[in-house]
């Protein structure tokens, strides 16, 4: 570039270092390096965060090189629907590759967060011992270790402020885990170790809590008995967020007052959750920090409406509200009324099959919400039944949404009082909803529905689409339009080849595309494959039977399709249930 | 393509006869996966779990699941049972039945051996299941439905002969 040379040397090195420190985003960052050459040397010498959105998309060495001074990385791993099973268990999303590359070249990583990988106890103890100054180790919806891989991780870190475990399936094979953290560790910040099924041992949990002045976040699992947190909290008055241990018990007075009082010293909390097994009676203990909450988390509670009402109309400075729709829409409408600053909400299912009595929790409390929460912008909702009227009224009420997921349990449930497909209400939705970042659509809809999408959803980052749609033009609106989509997963929807090879290049833009008990031939993938080579198209088929992948015909029906852009070329940890064509 | 129209007149719907689901605009590529997506009242429910739906992490579910065991253990429904002229009475978990019919079978095969009699119902061997309920009153098994049954029942007592006869229920 003429004269690219001369202007960049006009600042040393660390002026333009320090300029870059100011860009918020990644991208901002990305864009920078693409200027000039020196811009490129200086930005990545300098970039200390890392965010891998697709541990595929690149190899982690190459990672690694460009960036050598990464003190923060990020990585995820299996596709989103792999929460739900869709996703082979042995698809892949190992994280081996990618600590052994860090180890060899981040020895100085501070911070590490994955998500839906499959990490091992080796991976843990190479952490362990690798990374001197590890300060941050997060786990979300990993698998693969055990708590004996936590040990390494206590006995080694000697600078660990976060050990940060939410919702991971940890196989339980050390009891005695934590006892590893030696007598001198102290500068814990963050524990959160809510998803470990086995026992705790409170006393040395208390030893180590109360050993670390500046914990701010302590979440117990449920195997600690609530006259056990009365000793827990004394030791850390200062915590901010507490998730409890199982908060059920034989009704004593006196532990709950000790629980009340021991509470109430918890003068900054601002976040509560666990509550497993909570009922009445103990319930009342923790009304004196209602006020001060910014976030509770009462999904795993089974606590009725009334209950629920009392609780909640205390909490008047709630942000976010995580509950069981046991809360009904009588619930709703109490919050609706006394939790103004309310910002995000999910109602999960008491009972997802069905099988119980039918729980009153409706079209109603939404709208509810969303016209006494005008700060509302995040939404995940469980219910049975909707209308359109109801949708019209939400997007009328809520034009600042960012993320919309609404779940009508059963699918292609129409409106209930007018039978028509829900295309009207979503569509009024994306329409008002300028900033939408995320949408997950439910219930009888038509191709129409995603034409309103397609146009738009001009902010929609990520689309999650289930039993919708008539024909190929569906998924065509979408592909066609949606010019911020990076993430779209679609299941068991009448939608073919066609709009896929149409609209190859759009997918180059994206990270990923999931398509499952769709209507894509093998023929298609293969042509998509050929077409795109930074597309690794994977091929899904569980069922073994007949002739390998290699060998089936153009129009064999594929099962489940993940489709990504990657820089690395075609994976080497694939499983014999995944093709990956080229 | 054209069995879709045979496989339309087949099909079984909730609606009433002579209502007619609307017809939607479908693009030619149609498959007949589409014919089930426009079907506008849902089809009878058949409760057959589809995978991954709804959408809820493992997490989640198993969380779900454990508690719903855990429920079931702590309340089972637990009451005596007595018969005239036994020396010692019994007790049943009304939870683990799912209906009268399963009951009475159960009740046969453990009041056996003090000769409760045939298999089939109370009235020809001259026995009747009573039972109490929540208000104290003492009624005949078998003639609410069978949730409001196992809700309201405290104790059951097998009643024989000359009383029973009186209390046998119309069928």
């Amino acid at each position: 570039m003429v004269g690219g040379f001369r202007w960049a040397a006009m600042f040393p090195d660390e002026v333009w270092e320090h300029v870059f420190s100011f860009l918020p985003a990644d991208a901002d960052r990305n864009a920078a390096a693409l200027v000039c050459r020196a811009w490129y040397r200086i930005e990545r010498r300098s970039r200390w965060r890392v965010f891998v959105g697709n541990c595929y998309a690149v190899e982690p060495a190459a990672a690694v090189r460009r960036f050598p001074e990464v003190r923060a990385a990020a990585i995820k791993g299996k596709p989103h629907f792999a929460d739900f099973n869709l996703v082979p268990s042995d698809w892949g999303g190992g994280a081996e590759a990618w600590v052994e590359a860090m180890a060899e070249g981040w020895p100085h990583l501070e911070e590490l967060r994955l998500k839906r990988m499959v990490v091992s106890d080796d991976c843990l103890e190479l952490i362990a011992r690798c990374f001197k100054n590890f300060k941050v180790l997060s786990l979300v919806s990993c698998e693969g270790f055990s708590t004996a891989g936590l040990a390494a991780i206590a006995a080694n870190c000697r600078n660990l402020r976060e050990l940060d475990l939410h919702e991971n399936e940890v196989e339980d094979n050390c009891l005695h885990w934590m006892s590893h953290f030696p007598e001198s560790f102290a500068s814990l910040v963050t524990l959160n170790i809510a998803c470990l099924e086995g026992e705790v041992n409170v006393s040395v949990l208390e030893r180590l809590i109360g050993r670390c002045p500046n914990l701010k976040t302590l979440r117990l699992n449920h195997s600690v008995p609530l006259e056990r947190l009365v000793g827990l909290l004394h030791r850390v008055p200062q915590l901010v967020d507490l998730g409890t241990g199982k908060f059920a018990a034989q009704h004593h007075p006196e532990l709950f007052s000790k629980l009340e009082s021991a509470i109430a010293g918890c003068k900054n909390l601002k976040s509560l959750s666990g509550f497993w097994e909570a009922g009445p009676t103990y319930l009342p203990a923790i009304y004196s920090v209602c006020e001060g909450l910014t976030s509770l988390n009462l999904s795993y509670a089974t606590l009725q409406g009334p209950e629920l009402i009392k609780l909640i109309s205390r909490c008047k400075n709630l942000q976010r509200l995580w509950v069981m729709d046991l809360i009904e829409d009588d619930g709703l409408i109490a919050v609706a009324a006394s939790c103004k600053l309310l910002q995000e909400l999910r109602v999960f299912p008491s009972d997802p099959y069905g099988a119980a009595q039918p729980i009153s929790l409706t079209e109603h409390g939404l709208v509810a919400i969303s016209a006494g929460c005008p700060m509302l912008h995040s939404v995940l909702y469980f219910c049975r039944q909707m209308t359109n009227a109801a949708l019209l009224t939400v997007a009328k009420n809520c034009p600042n949404f960012t993320c919309f997921r609404l779940c009508i349990m059963e699918p292609h449930t129409p409106d209930y009082i007018t039978r028509q497909p829900l295309d009207a209400g979503f569509s009024a939705i994306v329409e008002s909803c300028k900033h939408l970042r995320r949408l997950s659509l439910s219930g009888l809809l038509t191709d129409l529905v995603f034409k309103s999408i397609g146009a738009s959803a001009n902010c929609l980052e990520m689309l999650s689409v289930a039993f919708a749609g008539d024909g190929d033009a569906g998924l065509h609106y979408i592909l066609s339009g949606c010019k911020n989509l990076r993430k779209l997963e679609i299941r068991d929807c009448p939608f073919g080849d066609k709009p896929l090879l149409d609209n190859a290049a759009k997918l180059e833009t994206m990270r990923s595309l999931w398509m499952s008990s769709c209507s894509v031939t093998l023929g298609a993938c293969r042509q998509l494959a050929r077409k795109m080579p930074l597309l690794n198209v994977e091929v899904i088929n569980e069922r073994k039977r007949g002739l390998p992948l290699e060998l089936q015909p153009d129009n064999c029906p594929v099962e489940k399709l993940y489709i990504y852009r990657t820089v690395a070329g075609p994976r080497s940890d694939t499983p014999s249930c995944v093709w990956i064509l080229r | 393509m054209e069995d879709l129209d045979n496989l339309k007149a087949t099909e079984l719907t909730l609606g009433l006869p002579g209502t007619d689901a609307p017809e939607k605009p479908s693009p030619a590529s149609t498959t007949g996966a589409n014919k089930r997506a426009n079907e506008e009242c849902c089809l009878p429910v058949a409760k057959k779990q589809v995978v991954g739906w709804p959408p809820l992490r493992s997490y989640r579910m198993n969380s779900i699941r454990i508690r719903k065991m855990e429920a079931e253990d702590n309340t089972g429904i637990y009451v005596k049972v007595g018969m005239d002229g036994a020396p010692y009475l019994r007790k049943v978990d009304l939870g683990v039945y799912t209906g009268y019919k399963e009951l009475t079978e159960a009740l046969n095969d453990m009041f056996k051996c003090f000769s409760l009699g045939g298999a089939e119902g109370h009235e020809e061997s001259g026995y009747a299941i009573t039972y109490e309920d929540k208000d104290g009153d003492w009624m005949l098994v078998g003639d609410v439905p069978w949730e409001m049954f196992i809700s309201s029942c405290k104790r059951m007592r097998i009643m024989k002969g000359s009383e029973a006869r009186g209390l046998s229920s119309s069928t």
